[in-house]
């Protein structure tokens, strides 16, 4: 890959990329394809007890009474817990502060009040797994319960029942965002444009579900707490405020994580109370979440209800946008929960120039377990938003959707571009990847199909997103507890390299791209390098892994240490060969001076600097090198994805037969890995579109929450996934690279919508709330046909006029706009 | 509850076990022997981390009785190994990225080693068919469909050089 080399040390002669770029084996799959790596359940400490939760069965009550003589009565029973047993033990933190947040307390077991489902009541502590869960159910619980409510419209009604008393409301906060003279916009409009759209609740479902051991030796002074977290020095921090030891005495591991898009990225109140139960009893302690509790109690995502008005003029260009949300925070605020709506705030612009904006959200409590980051957090929603927005725009102009939005992008040439709403967009090429999309999906032919297929009742859609998305997170300026990574090299006395980093990687891979990278800037094997992360004890402190910061951030760090070690390396290089430090080149596993007239294997050297008997005056012994990166910017990966679906006509079924995704995340480390975190995004994404919907009902309970229940996407309900990718590199950090863990989920969920609705758009219909379940868009189906016969449409209605226009004109308007 | 002996055939070595009624397979896999590949990712069998084969059948150890499968012989993750080294399709998801975070893998491993060794040359459609009762939320299941290709070709060339 061409690399900006900016940052590179200076001096040193900057070697052709041999690993980076390459397909190269993950090092981490060994031990997962023969099952032999460990996850925190999969771990067993002499001595250790099992721990299992009574948790609220009502939405809404409060307690009376809790007895728990029959629970302790059991034989193998070691303890039984209740608030009350709890002194000492700190709150469930929010890491988010604004004005005007409501920030309730959360307690790390439910006091006076439940106000969930799945809100943990009391603890058992017991020798073994079934005991501590008969335990559990044999604890008895008064609840009185009090009215419910799960509907954000009607939680802020004058009347409703108000779930934190203190605030007199159920309003978490108000956040505005505006820019640009709104008013003068829709007074300028043309058409103005008005859709509600419905972001639904989704359960973000690891494979692994959460899991925390905690083990405290007195003697030591040690708290040991293995958890299924994507923040381990986050957590550890959490943790000594929570139990009250010194932050040195505590070590968190991350051992093998099994998935977390998000949904462990927080500090949950098993995360305090295990350990400090562990303290409590002198013995380890491990709880692993059961599926049915993963799905009451582990972080919902999404949840917002959207209000979108886009003022045009005639020719498609966008004058302003209005849009008002409403945000469910559920019953309280985990560690991020009042954030994600402001992500969605700032990325609500999209890829479009767009004069004026003008955004209002309302966080709301409802009677339910709290929302928080998931796979994207707070970007889906905006991404879906202005894309389905715009479709209903093009729509009702009677434009090619992807006229429209060529029409609004800003050029390359205009990049760094500020948008409306203040952020600075690194680098685009915004034309090139809906050209290529086009060209691939073979865009004019789908709707050439299209149009016979109307004539003859079939129902063919196709479904355009082009999206941009904010990435390696971020400036510290803009974030909660610190956006910088951190990255230590450290060269061993025999040649082999042992990476430190922040980041805390739970299935992306970077055992693997780190390797590549810091093998290509010495010289070496990527066997040789080992990557280590996830113990708190082992690595300084770091922020984690998520937002697609990993590599862009963590692996800048890690870049930039080992840049540190190569000046220190020429330095001792140029002493042993009497040449200028200025004058060391790295080889392939040599290092040698001008003209390559005398050289030193890697090897010798690094022993040299650790025998430390011939070394330059002042020269430091030893090779390990740590920097902490601070991003000057976030970084803006784009894309343009095209999904082509069949909708049949009787039943209301969707079949997706293309889908085709052109993304652009700046320089790749390994395609294979890259392309991996592409369809899986895409697959969660196509997930909320099609099937995912977690549903809680009037009483707040649960309807679907299994595994059984909870529609995920299967493999036989997938389509294919064409791939393709532009390659513009990011200036925001020396490597080039801006961060993919989030884009296919981002950018799929609006493009097969915009493709079911695109295919109705004959018969009337504008829009349909996911997820597209048959019955869904039958009744929207059936409804617009209705309508249609109440009022007959005249003929030139724009979705009509549409249809008989036949051959789109975008791939002509693509060429000519690139 | 008292403990029943049972023997179990556990990757090709009897096992005598004592163990409650109640427990299933998959705890006694995890927990008395030590074979912790086998994952509980949903408990009431609808996501297949906890594949195994039973007999040369793939079954979910989560929902079954271990003391249903007396005399029995089971292959875990840890037993699928061919000739000391690894099955062609460990090999091939390796070579194609069909593992992410790796928690659903070793029960797509058995999934996906039981139709080829009922089918060795199964349609697209049939293994996307095979592959409907394990769930995946990392990889959008594209790289494992390569990664059983791969597995398909190599065991044909394999047979081909025979």
């Amino acid at each position: 890959m061409a690399r900006n080399g900016k940052a590179n040390g200076k001096g040193n002669a900057k070697l052709a990329a041999v690993w980076v770029g390459k397909k190269l084996k993950r090092k981490e799959d060994p031990r997962l394809i023969q099952g032999t790596s460990h996850y925190t359940d999969d771990l067993k400490l002499p001595r250790m007890l099992f721990c299992a939760f009574t948790r609220s069965p009502m939405a809404h009550a409060e307690i009376r009474a809790i007895r728990t003589d029959a629970a302790r009565a059991l034989p193998g029973v070691v303890g039984v817990f209740t608030a009350h047993d709890l002194t000492g033990l700190g709150m469930v933190p929010c890491a988010i502060q604004m004005p005007g947040l409501n920030l309730p307390p959360h307690p790390v077991l439910a006091t006076e009040r439940v106000r969930y489902v799945g809100e943990p009541v009391a603890a058992v502590v017991a020798e073994n797994l079934y005991t501590a869960r008969d335990a559990a159910e044999a604890i008895e619980v008064d609840y009185e319960p009090l009215p419910v409510v799960v509907n954000m419209e009607k939680a802020l009604e004058k009347d409703s029942p108000v779930i934190h008393q203190q605030f007199r409301t159920n309003r978490a906060f108000t956040h505005a965002l505006k820019n640009g003279d709104i008013q003068s916009a829709f007074k300028k409009a043309d058409r103005v444009v008005k859709q509600r759209v419905i972001n639904q609740r989704l359960a973000p479902v690891a494979m692994e579900p959460r899991a925390v051991l905690g083990e405290y030796l007195p003697g030591e002074n040690r708290l040991t707490v293995w958890s299924a977290t994507q923040i381990p020095h986050l957590l550890r921090t959490q943790i000594s405020v929570m139990v009250g030891l010194p932050e040195t005495a505590v070590r968190v591991i991350a051992p093998e994580v099994g998935g977390g898009f998000g949904s462990k990225l927080n500090v949950y109140a098993e995360e305090g109370l295990v350990p400090w139960l562990a303290m409590k009893l002198g013995r380890p302690i491990k709880w692993a979440e059961t599926r049915r509790e993963n799905i009451t109690s582990t972080i919902h995502g999404r949840d917002t209800i959207n209000d979108l008005e886009l003022a045009l003029k005639k020719d498609g260009r966008i004058l302003g946008l209005r849009v008002r949300i409403l945000a469910d925070m559920g019953a309280y605020h985990q560690l991020l929960t009042p954030l994600i709506p402001q992500l969605t705030a700032l990325m609500q612009a999209g890829c479009y120039k767009i004069p004026a904006i003008d955004i209002e959200i309302q966080g709301v409590f409802t009677n339910k377990m709290s929302t928080d980051a998931y796979r994207g957090a707070g970007r889906p929603e905006a991404t879906y938003n202005i894309e389905r927005i715009m479709d209903v725009a093009a729509h009702e102009l009677g434009m090619d959707p992807v006229e429209l939005r060529i029409k609004n992008f800003p050029q390359a040439k205009e990049f760094p571009f500020t948008t409306v709403t203040g952020l600075v967009y690194d680098s685009a090429k915004y034309q090139e990847s809906i050209k290529r999309a086009l060209r691939l999906s073979g865009y004019d032919s789908l709707r050439r199909r299209q149009k016979s297929g109307w004539k003859n009742g079939k129902y063919y859609g196709v479904g355009v997103s082009t999206y941009v998305e904010i990435c390696a997170i971020g400036p510290s300026a803009a974030t909660p507890a610190g956006g910088w990574e951190s990255g230590t090299v450290r060269i061993e006395p025999t040649g082999k390299v042992t990476v430190l980093t922040g980041a805390s990687p739970h299935g992306q891979g970077q055992e693997t791209t780190f390797a590549q990278l810091i093998a290509d800037e010495l010289g070496i094997h990527p066997e040789d390098v080992n990557v280590v992360h996830g113990d708190t004890l082992a690595v300084p402190y770091g922020i984690g892994t998520f937002g697609s910061r990993a590599t862009a951030v963590g692996g800048t760090a890690a870049y930039l240490a080992t840049q540190k070690l190569k000046t220190k390396m020429a330095r001792l290089a140029a002493h042993l060969l009497g040449a200028k430090p200025a004058d060391i080149s790295f080889g392939r596993g040599r290092l040698s001076g001008k003209g390559s007239k005398k050289s030193i294997s890697f090897g010798e050297l690094v022993m040299a600097a650790y025998t430390a008997r011939n070394i330059p005056a002042g020269f430091e012994p030893g090779l390990e090198a740590t920097h902490f990166f601070e991003p000057s910017n976030f970084t803006f990966p784009f894309g343009a994805h095209i999904a082509s679906v069949e909708v049949d006509g009787e039943t209301g079924e969707v079949k997706i037969d293309k889908y085709v995704a052109v993304d652009d995340c700046g320089n790749v480390i390994n395609p294979m890995l890259v392309d991996g975190q592409i369809h899986g995004g895409i697959a969660q994404g196509m997930g909320q579109a099609m099937w995912e919907e977690l549903i809680y009902n009037e009483e707040g309970q649960i309807v679907n929450g299994t595994m059984m229940d909870y529609a995920l996407p299967k493999a036989h309900l997938l389509p294919e996934f064409t791939l393709d990718r532009t390659v513009t590199p990011t200036p925001v950090n020396p490597m080039g690279v801006k961060g993919v863990g989030e884009a296919g989920t981002i950018a799929s969920t609006p493009c097969v919508v915009n493709a079911v609705c695109d295919a109705l758009s004959v018969l009337g219909v504008k829009h349909i709330d996911m997820p597209l379940k048959p019955e869904r868009v039958w009744r929207a189906m059936q409804q617009a046909q209705a309508s249609a016969q109440l009022e007959p449409q005249p003929n030139d209605t724009p979705s009509s006029s549409r249809a008989k226009r036949g051959i789109s004109v975008s791939e002509k308007a693509a060429r000519s706009k690139a | 509850m008292k403990k029943e002996l049972i023997e179990l055939k556990v990757n090709g070595r009897m096992r005598e076990l004592a163990v409650a009624p109640s427990k299933v397979l998959l705890e006694v896999l995890r927990e008395d022997l030590q074979l912790t590949g086998s994952k509980r990712g949903c408990d009431d069998s609808s996501c297949g981390a906890c594949t195994v084969l039973v007999d040369g059948t793939p079954m979910l150890s989560c929902t079954l009785l271990a003391a249903s499968c007396q005399e029995q012989e089971i292959t875990t993750v840890e037993g699928i190994s061919e000739h000391g080294s690894l099955a062609a399709i460990q090999k091939a998801y390796g070579d194609r990225g069909g593992a992410q975070c790796g928690y659903c893998t070793p029960g797509f491993i058995i999934t996906v080693k039981h139709l080829l060794s009922v089918n060795p040359n199964p349609s697209d459609e049939e293994i996307r068919e095979a592959l409907s009762g394990n769930l995946c939320r990392c990889t959008g299941y594209s790289q494992m469909y390569e990664a059983i290709k791969a597995a398909i070709e190599a065991e044909q060339r394999g047979l081909a050089a025979l």
